[in-house]
C-alpha cells in the first residue's frame, strides 16, 4: 500500500476526534495528534483499535506510546503492512 | 419557614424523548390523543420474552445526528442520548442558549440531577460483558465506563451546558424521576442554585427488561395487539409494558425566572419522599399503603395545599396489582371518597412504564397539563378494575377540557418501597 494511502486513511479515521477542524484541513506528516489536532488524549486507544480495524493489524502498546505525529502513525503501520 | 411559604420555584423549561412523541409539541399532541407508542419488539421476541412489546422512542439517531458531533457520539449510549436530547430541548426551551464547546465560561449558577434507574445495560451486555468474557480488555475502548457509571447521564449533559452547580445522578428505582425534581426544587429552596435541569432517563434494552419478565410482572396476553397492551386503571390488565425513554425539566427560582423574562410553565410548589421501611405490608416490591399516603399528604402540606384543592392527579399507575391500592392511598390520603376523587389519569397507558424516566416523563405531561388546563385520557381501560369501579367517575377515557385546573399532584412509587410525590400549581404571578 502506497504511503499516502495509509496516509489518507489514518486522516480518515482520526477524523471523527479532531477538534480543530483548521489544523485538519492543513495536515501533514509533522501535525502532532494531541497538541495540533487537539485530540482528547483519553480517546487515543479508541483513534488504535480503528487503526486496528481499517487495517487489520495489531499495535502493541509500548508502540502506541512512540506515535506523537500522524506521520509517526502512518510509519507505524506502514511497518506493519 | 412555615410549610407553603418557601421560596417560590417555578418550571421554564421541557424535554421530551418519548415513545408517542419526541418534543414537547409532538409529545403533548399524542397525550391528547391518547396515542399509544407501544409496539412489537423484534428483540425480545428473539430472546423469547413472555411480553414481547414495549414503549421505545423512534427517531432518536436522527435527532442525535442533527445535536451532537461524531466524537461525542461514539461516547454516547441510548441512555445518553435520550437524556441529553431531552436536556438539551428543555435547555433552550427555558430561552437558553446551548454554549459552544471551546468557550471557557462555566454557568455555577446551575446543576442537574438526572436520574436513571438501571443505567447504561445496553453497553454492559453488548461491550463490557462480552469483551470481559473473551479476555479482549483493551479492545473496550476508551468509552465504556462514563456510559456504564450510574452518573454518566448528568455528566454529559454537564459537558455539553457548562453546568457548574450540583451534578449528579439519583436512582430510586420506579420513583427517580420524580425524586429528582424533589431534589432539585430543595437545592433552589435551601438558596445553593438558581436553576436546576432535573428529571430521568432509561434506555430500551431488552436486558433491562429481562428480569422483570422474568418476574412475570409484565403483560404477556397482549402481544398481538402492541397498542392495547399497557393498561393501567384496567380489569384485563395483565402487568406493565416496559417503556423508555427521557422527560427533564428546567426548574429556577421564581426570581431568575422573572429576571430573565423567561416564560413560566407552572410552579413546583411542593414535594414529599419518603420509604415504608419494608414494613406495614411493604417490601421490596410491594408499597407500603401507610407511607404512601404520608408521600401524598407531605407533598400537599409542603405547598400548603389543602387535599380539596386537588384538580388533578397524574398516578403511578403501573397496570400491575397494586393499581386497586393505589386508587385507595389516593383516595385516604385525600380524604375523597367514590365520586369525589378528582380525575386520575396513566400516562403509562400510553408509553408504557419507562423505570427511572418514568417521573420525568410523566412529570412533564403533568406540567403540560396543569399549564394548558387539560387532562390527558387514559386508554385501555374501558373495563375498570372492580376494586377502582366505584371511582370509575374519576377516569378520564377521552380528553378532558379544565380551563380551571389550577393544582395537579403527580406521584411515582418504586422498588425498594421508595416513594415521591410532586404538587404543580398553575403559575400565578
Amino acid at each position: 500500500m502506497e504511503q499516502s494511502e495509509v496516509m489518507e486513511r489514518v486522516v480518515k479515521i482520526l477524523t471523527p476526534w479532531v477538534k480543530d477542524e483548521g489544523a485538519l484541513a492543513k495536515v501533514a506528516m509533522e501535525t502532532n495528534i494531541l497538541e495540533d489536532l487537539k485530540v482528547n488524549s483519553a480517546r487515543l486507544v479508541d483513534v488504535v483499535i480503528a487503526f486496528e480495524d481499517d487495517f487489520d493489524i495489531e499495535i502493541a502498546d509500548e508502540d502506541v506510546d512512540q506515535v506523537n505525529t500522524v506521520g509517526d502513525a502512518v510509519n507505524l503501520i506502514s511497518g506493519k503492512l | 419557614m412555615r410549610a407553603g411559604e418557601h421560596k417560590r420555584v417555578v418550571i421554564t423549561g421541557l424535554g421530551v424523548i418519548a415513545p408517542n412523541g419526541n418534543g414537547v409539541a409532538n409529545f403533548e399532541a399524542a397525550l391528547r390523543k391518547g396515542q399509544s407508542g407501544i409496539k412489537s419488539q423484534e428483540s425480545m421476541i428473539e430472546a423469547k420474552f413472555g411480553c414481547t412489546v414495549a414503549g421505545t422512542p423512534e427517531g432518536v439517531d436522527e435527532l442525535c445526528d442533527a445535536t451532537f458531533g461524531a466524537d461525542e457520539l461514539m461516547a454516547m449510549n441510548m441512555n445518553h442520548r435520550y437524556a441529553s436530547l431531552a436536556a438539551i430541548e428543555a435547555w433552550k426551551d427555558a430561552g437558553l442558549v446551548r454554549p459552544a464547546h471551546d468557550s471557557e465560561e462555566v454557568d455555577w449558577q446551575t446543576g442537574a440531577i438526572l436520574g436513571t434507574g438501571i443505567g447504561g445495560m445496553d453497553t454492559i451486555a453488548g461491550k463490557v460483558v462480552p469483551l470481559t468474557n473473551a479476555g479482549k480488555i483493551r479492545r473496550m475502548g476508551s468509552t465504556a465506563v462514563e456510559q456504564v457509571m450510574a452518573s454518566g447521564i448528568s455528566a454529559r449533559i454537564s459537558g455539553q451546558l457548562a453546568l457548574g452547580n450540583q451534578v449528579t445522578t439519583n436512582s430510586s428505582a420506579c420513583s427517580t424521576g420524580t425524586e429528582a425534581l424533589s431534589m432539585g426544587l430543595e437545592r433552589i429552596r435551601a438558596g445553593l442554585a438558581d436553576r436546576m435541569l432535573c428529571g430521568g432517563a432509561e434506555a430500551a434494552s431488552h436486558y433491562i427488561w429481562a428480569g422483570f419478565d422474568s418476574m412475570r410482572v409484565m403483560n404477556r396476553g397482549s402481544n398481538e395487539a402492541p397498542e392495547k397492551a399497557s393498561r393501567p386503571l384496567s380489569a384485563s390488565a395483565g402487568g406493565f409494558i416496559p417503556g423508555s425513554g427521557s422527560g427533564v425539566v428546567l426548574i429556577e427560582s421564581l426570581e431568575s425566572a422573572l429576571e430573565r423574562g423567561a416564560h413560566i410553565h407552572a410552579e413546583l410548589a411542593g414535594s414529599g419522599v419518603n420509604c415504608g421501611g419494608h414494613r406495614m405490608g411493604g417490601s421490596m416490591t410491594s408499597p407500603n399503603p401507610t407511607s404512601v399516603q404520608r408521600c401524598i399528604t407531605d407533598a400537599l402540606a409542603d405547598a400548603g395545599v389543602r387535599p380539596e384543592e386537588v384538580d388533578a392527579i397524574n398516578g403511578h399507575l403501573t397496570a400491575t396489582g397494586a393499581d386497586p391500592k393505589e386508587i385507595g392511598s389516593w383516595s385516604r390520603a385525600l380524604g375523597r371518597g367514590p365520586g369525589e376523587l378528582p380525575p386520575i389519569t396513566a400516562t403509562k397507558s400510553m408509553i408504557g412504564h419507562a423505570l427511572g424516566a418514568a417521573g420525568g416523563l410523566e412529570a412533564v405531561a403533568s406540567i403540560l397539563m396543569v399549564e394548558k388546563g387539560f387532562v390527558h385520557p387514559s386508554i385501555n381501560c374501558e373495563d375498570v378494575h372492580p376494586e377502582i369501579e366505584p371511582h370509575a367517575s374519576s377516569i378520564p377515557h377521552e380528553l378532558r377540557e379544565m380551563p380551571d385546573m389550577k393544582v395537579l399532584v403527580k406521584a411515582g412509587f418504586g422498588f425498594g418501597d421508595v416513594n415521591a410525590c410532586l404538587v404543580f400549581k398553575r403559575y400565578e404571578s
